[in-house]
């Protein structure tokens, strides 16, 4: 008799070869110039339970350009580790050709090239035609949302969420989890989860007051005969990375005893199945996975990473999904007995010339987007240079907003938090007001001017670096590096918390950075209540207006060691 | 990822209380302990000690101590000024062993739980728990 182990490595391996064979006929079929909606939906049915994923939509209802990382450091044990590989390094892992759609859709290399090639990625309208074809196959299909999905657009801005809750209801998602969602504030997530037709998962939101849970845990679903468990886990560090008093009634954290309780209390109810819908980020899963046992499936969402394989813990399997709608992934499982038996994994492309958008969700996009057309097309200047944001120190995204801050507020420096949203710009391309909200949109954007030390620059440079290289990944939060304009550095990841930084340089004058002196900063989406400035959307609308084309010049001035 | 003026200056005056303080707090920490225990050896086993990994605020931590068969549980903050921060005792009609409370850490440190069993001796578990500005996650 097989073992459960030995199924699980054996279809581990069977997966390989089907994702293989995938990516050799891409490639083929990128040089007839021949890559069809039915090639990327291949899926042969398998067992008898289908979850779809998606997550860190980000507002993105229509299609967008997004360049994934050049630089994305594991350390600790993620050190070499998937998702911690990109470029060449990720295609040698995967056994990819550079070139293909694949290549494209996954790493960075000839972005721009590859870009007019292929196209878009993404758009929930062609999502929809991708669960129309899953769902064909198998009608009761579970999609799970792993959140960030009401935010991160002018649109999703300017309705409170409200643009992406009516499309996303038209997916009919069987549950989510939460992230950015709160930054609309309790009331306003409270009011339009009153509103959902699926649950809103967090069993690591307590009431900050009294302990207590806040909102419903888990759910469980019947399926193909088997019951399944899906236990939501929202974004653990809400309170420090996002502004806390948006949500004060609300505590969040890890909180694995927890995990581990309902996870037992789950399988003594009966779960054939455990599947935790996670916004903690990959390598918080990961160790998490290895922690609790019982889990057989951990949909990771947070830190933005795509995968064309599951990453196998033990006995549970890690699904990453990658972010903005680029791609949805399909899972078939055999869950028989109370075991997961087997499983058949595709991580789906969503290449927008290629799959049909489903025209009832096209309609209703347009029509949440009607009403802001003007502003949303309004062209602000062009851009000479590719413009992204995702990587683990800069972007030139934030690169030209740091420019911005500095010019538009008079500064010596300037600071840019280290998201890893917002789509990607193409040289050449004009940019929209609709394309500077996809970097900028969020509910406390004021741009802030003060003075600040050279020694508070180090604290919160050392601070920001070990929420990312903390070599044990419950320390981390998830984001990248803050972006700095008008200051080099140099920084080794390896070393220890408060020693990673040194070399602090004012550009302008190329001089050291002194901590007793005082240098004036301009920055934005400080977590502190009250603080004052023009939003940064503005400062940065200002700034192109005024350049007309915009370039940004290479950023040499982080010196990274001990990657 | 923004400090007012103001917040910046007493965090760093925080940070700088917490880069003097450590071996002094440590050797109190330390001496607390030895008070707590008598100086006798702990074990590991059987102390589960609940903490966030970081502090959603650095002023009221939530922590959670769990020690079936203790007498007494004591909790030391090792980089407070004053580390000794707790100790629970728990009497032969105690229903179960558990305790938790919300404790005020002055930077990232090692909060350490040390609980007396019934038999007289004695068990320690230690979690770091970070306190950070925060503000860049996304």
């Amino acid at each position: 008799m097989i073992s459960r182990r030995d199924f699980l490595q054996a279809t581990v391996a069977a997966s390989a070869i089907y994702g293989a064979s995938g990516v050799g006929n891409w490639s083929k079929l990128a040089a007839q110039q021949a890559l069809t909606q039915d090639q990327l939906l291949d899926f042969d049915t398998f067992g008898n339970v289908t979850l779809v994923h998606v997550t860190d939509i980000h507002g993105q209802l229509k299609p967008v350009w997004f360049r994934e990382p050049e630089i994305n450091i594991g350390v600790g044990a993620a050190r070499g580790q998937p998702p911690h590989l990109t470029g060449q390094d990720f295609l040698n892992y995967f056994d990819m050709k550079p070139g293909t759609p694949h290549a494209y859709a996954l790493t960075y290399l000839d972005f721009v090239a590859l870009a007019r090639s292929y196209g878009k990625m993404g758009g929930l309208d062609r999502v929809a035609t991708v669960l129309n074809a899953i769902r064909a196959d198998r009608p009761d299909a579970l999609l799970l949302d792993g959140g960030d999905t009401w935010h991160g657009s002018y649109t999703t801005l300017r309705t409170s969420g409200q643009d992406m809750v009516n499309v996303m209801n038209a997916l009919k998602p069987d549950a989510m989890t939460s992230h950015w969602e709160f930054t609309l504030g309790t009331e306003r997530v409270n009011e339009i989860v009153a509103g959902l037709d699926f649950p809103f998962l967090g069993a690591n939101i307590f009431d900050a007051t009294w302990d207590e849970p806040a909102y419903e845990p888990y759910k469980m679903f019947e399926r193909g005969g088997a019951k399944i468990a899906v236990i939501g886990q929202a974004f653990p560090y809400l309170p420090i990375a996002n502004p806390d008093w948006m949500f004060p009634e609300l505590s969040f954290g890890i909180r694995d005893e927890r995990m581990a309780e309902l996870v037992q209390e789950v399988r003594d109810a009966g779960a054939d199945l455990v599947v935790v819908l996670s916004h903690n980020g990959f390598d918080v899963d990961r160790k998490m996975a290895g922690q609790i046992k019982g889990i057989d499936v951990i949909l990771t969402g947070h830190t933005h990473d795509a995968l064309p394989e599951p990453v196998m813990v033990g006995d549970t399997m890690l699904i990453a999904s990658g972010s903005n709608g680029k791609f949805v992934t399909r899972l078939d499982l055999d869950v028989r007995d109370g075991q997961l038996m087997g499983f058949r994994h595709k991580l789906i492309p969503v290449f927008s010339d290629v799959i049909e958008p489903d025209r009832d969700v096209a309609a209703l996009i347009d029509a949440q987007r009607a009403p802001f057309k003007a502003e949303l097309e309004e062209v602000l200047g062009t851009t000479d240079t590719l413009l992204y944001r995702r990587g683990n120190f800069n972007g030139t995204w934030d690169d030209l907003i740091c420019n911005a801050l500095i010019d538009e507020r008079e500064a010596d420096i300037a600071l840019s938090p280290g998201f890893r949203w917002g789509p990607s710009l193409l040289p050449g391309a004009p940019i929209t007001r609709e394309d500077l909200f996809n970097a900028t949109a969020m509910t406390y954007p004021a741009a802030y001017r003060s003075e600040m030390t050279g020694e508070t620059l180090k604290l919160i440079l050392e601070d920001v670096a070990d929420n990312l290289f903390n070599p044990d990944p419950y320390y981390q939060q998830g984001g990248d590096m803050v972006r700095v304009g008008g200051m080099g550095y140099r920084i080794d990841v390896r070393a220890e918390r408060g020693k990673r930084i040194s070399d602090m340089t004012l550009l302008k004058t190329g001089e050291a950075i002194a901590p007793a002196r005082s240098y004036v900063v301009s920055g934005w989406a400080s977590v502190n209540e009250g603080t004052e400035g023009p939003a940064i959307w503005d400062v940065v609308e200002s700034y192109i207006k005024r350049q007309g084309t915009v370039s940004v010049d290479p950023n040499k001035s982080v010196k990274v060691t001990g990657a | 990822m923004e400090l007012t003026r103001r917040g910046a200056i007493a965090l760093g005056a925080g940070v700088a209380a917490t880069l003097v303080l450590p071996i002094r707090a440590m050797a109190s920490a330390d001496a607390a302990i030895a008070e707590f225990t008598g100086g006798a050896e702990m074990g590991e086993g059987g102390l589960e000690f609940i903490t966030p990994e970081i502090a959603e605020n650095g002023n009221t931590v939530p922590i959670e101590v769990r020690a079936p068969g203790a007498t007494a549980i004591a909790v030391f903050a090792t980089g407070n000024p004053t580390p000794k921060v707790a100790t629970f005792n728990f009497g032969p009609l105690a229903g179960a062993q558990r305790a938790s409370t919300r404790i005020r850490l002055a930077g990232t440190q090692d909060v350490v739980a040390v609980a007396k069993m019934a038999d007289g001796s004695f068990v320690r578990a230690s979690n770091n728990v970070k306190v950070t500005i925060g503000g860049c996650g996304g």
